[in-house]
């Protein structure tokens, strides 16, 4: 590992006015992703996961948005970075892909023409040249008979293919991240399982780097290498899959785990529960934002915990919490996964 | 066993094709619900799981007679709904109510919550005035609010919350049956469990029994006695909720099992271990 990382983000923040007031979407973000990683951003909705996702694209900005901090692939910041040179970066460096093809696909074109354009837009490529490349990346991404379906209009699609489209039109301009938002969300669990599988293939064989944005802690242990954990704007804890999952640090992510049902388990009797629900993130509380929520509360979390590495044997695994390892371990409650 | 509150025997529902856009050939029908059988008992919770397209959603509304089934017979407190006038099924529909899967499209957000949840009652004539008001504070406190709350909207409130007014709402007729199409599917995790508790909750304090239809396996399993797999308009495999999930008899329930993400980084591998060797 001596590489350094891909993408580095450093306390990135982006809030924006609205006519309730000033929502605090993302609050000093940090983030490394190592080239052929694949790095899970796990929360629920108001988390600030999608938000930190487009921002990596330059897609967070508006005239209400406010963004700082940095997030560096290669050589540019795309805090700073102005239109032209963010548009070189979209594609060929950081592709993403949605929660839903349909926003990345139009219904009125043929899938092989958007994804022979895309390459066309951006390299001196022949008509032929571009829809060869098309029906490869059609092929790579598993879909059968490419050579006929590259013709097809996404409606003849089924969902999982359209999926698989619009992941093979993010990679063809080669880029060497790719943001995936809740790719598998709306799908069944069958064409989600083969949608996992391709993801990881990707991975493996061609060193794709992946940051996967999801609220299912299923997902991540299916195909993470490390997890960030969100909660209200901010990375509450972040390590190693098997430390986020085994030696988990956060109150939070003790209850994401506990609440989680499984069908190779017996089952609780109660499914553990979180109370309440997440802060508003226009009047978020004072200090830890799962205060209100945590049944562990002391006397220092009105003050706001830094994300720190507290364990000496895991220098990687950072969490945002003010109780001590020792506390931390003695009140976490057992029986959950790692048991 | 118990006479079953719910009986529904070689239920069919189909539907023209006419635009050929579910990919059959034109003005063929689509058999959605082909010959289903199922019962459920009163205090029992029946899950019924299946991907889209199963036919489970149709299903639910041929059950309570929101769609008109083709052939079959829904048998509900041992009468029978196919058949019966819109103003016979009125008279029924106090006792067996649904829960959607969006509050926020199923609660009209012009409407104060108080009204919501106390229209039941006033459409059925079981409630009005000083009378109405007190059991809507009531069913409030029940489902986790507040008896204040009946002054607030809808958009007041958040999705879990949101959810609770639905619940609260199909609660006050007292129904026996409550039919809850993908109840939790659009909560967050941690709101989740919250519903799925006070859930179980409601069904010991009030006995009520519940079809409780899902995509999410792990939801369903949690939650029920029985376990219905759909798969193709019919039911493939049903049986109590731990044998099903833990030693299904059909292929389908298998492959459906074997997708379901494992929150296990280890169980995780070594599934996928097993499946590449």
């Amino acid at each position: 590992m001596s590489e350094g990382p891909l993408l580095e983000v450093r306390d990135l923040s982006v809030s924006f006015t609205t006519e309730e007031g000033v929502v605090q979407a993302v609050d000093g973000v940090d983030l490394d992703v190592a080239p052929g990683e694949v790095l899970a951003v796990v929360g629920e909705s108001g988390s600030g996961k999608s938000v930190t996702a487009l921002t990596m694209m330059g897609l967070s900005r508006g005239s209400n948005a406010a963004i700082s901090g940095s997030a560096r692939i290669g050589g540019t910041d795309v805090v700073t970075a102005r239109e032209p040179e963010l548009r070189r970066i979209r594609g060929e460096r950081i592709a993403m892909v949605f929660q839903d093809p349909m926003s990345s696909l139009d219904p009125v074109h043929r899938i092989g023409d958007q994804i022979a354009e895309q390459i066309r837009a951006h390299r001196e490529v022949t008509r032929e040249e571009a829809r060869r490349r098309s029906i490869e990346l059609l092929e790579a991404v598993g879909i059968d008979e490419a050579a006929k379906r590259v013709d097809a209009y996404p409606h003849q699609f089924s969902g999982g293919m359209r999926q698989r489209a619009m992941i093979a039109m993010a990679l063809s301009l080669e880029p060497s991240l790719l943001i995936a938002d809740e790719p598998t969300t709306a799908l069944d669990v069958t064409v989600q399982a083969q949608i996992l599988e391709l993801l990881r293939e990707l991975n493996r064989a061609r060193g794709l780097t992946i940051v996967l944005i999801t609220h299912d802690m299923g997902v991540v242990a299916e195909i993470a290498d490390r997890v960030a954990v969100m909660y209200a704007g901010r990375i509450v804890e972040r390590g190693s899959l098997d430390e986020v999952f085994y030696d988990p640090q956060h109150p939070y992510t003790w209850g994401l785990l506990g609440s989680l049902t499984r069908i190779d388990r017996p089952r609780p009797e109660r499914l553990p529960q979180i109370p309440g629900a997440p802060p508003s993130l226009l009047d978020p509380p004072q200090g830890c934002h799962f205060r209100p929520r945590c049944p562990h509360e002391f006397e220092r979390c009105p003050r706001v915990p830094g994300l720190e590495p507290r364990l000496p044997d895991q220098p990687g695994h950072l969490d945002r919490c003010w109780l001590d390892p020792t506390e931390k371990r003695e009140r976490r409650p057992l029986g959950e996964v790692g048991s | 066993m118990s006479e079953p509150l719910l009986e529904v025997r070689g239920l069919v529902k189909h539907f023209r094709d006419s635009s050929g856009l579910l990919g059959r050939r034109k003005g063929l029908p689509v058999r959605a619900v082909d010959g289903v059988d199922l019962t459920v008992a009163p205090g029992e919770t029946l899950g019924l799981v299946g991907e889209s397209g199963s036919g489970k959603s149709t299903l639910c509304r041929a059950v309570l007679q929101l769609k008109r089934p083709d052939a079959g017979s829904v048998r509900f407190e041992g009468r029978e709904l196919v058949g019966l006038s819109q103003r016979q099924l009125r008279s029924l529909r106090p006792r067996m109510q649904m829960v959607f899967q969006d509050p926020d499209a199923s609660l009209n957000p012009r409407k104060r919550v108080g009204d919501i949840v106390g229209y039941p009652l006033a459409l059925h004539g079981i409630a009005s005035g000083a009378e109405l008001r007190r059991e809507v504070g009531e069913l409030l406190e029940r489902v986790g609010l507040s008896a204040e709350h009946h002054r607030r909207y809808p958009h007041e409130f958040s999705g879990g919350q949101r959810q609770r007014i639905g619940i609260a709402r199909a609660l006050a007729t007292r129904p026996k049956l409550i039919l809850a199409d993908e109840p939790v599917s659009k909560l967050d995790v941690s709101i989740r469990a919250q519903i799925v508790n006070l859930m179980r909750d409601l069904q010991r304090e009030m006995g009520l029994a519940y079809l409780f239809v899902a995509h999410d396996i792990g939801v369903v399993r949690h939650v029920s006695d029985r376990i219905a797999v759909m798969h193709d308009g019919k039911v493939v495999e049903e049986g109590p909720a731990d044998l099903v999930c833990e030693q299904p008899r059909e292929a389908y329930t298998r492959e459906l099992l074997a997708a379901v993400p494992v929150p296990d980084p280890r169980e995780a591998r070594a599934r996928r271990a097993r499946l590449s060797a």
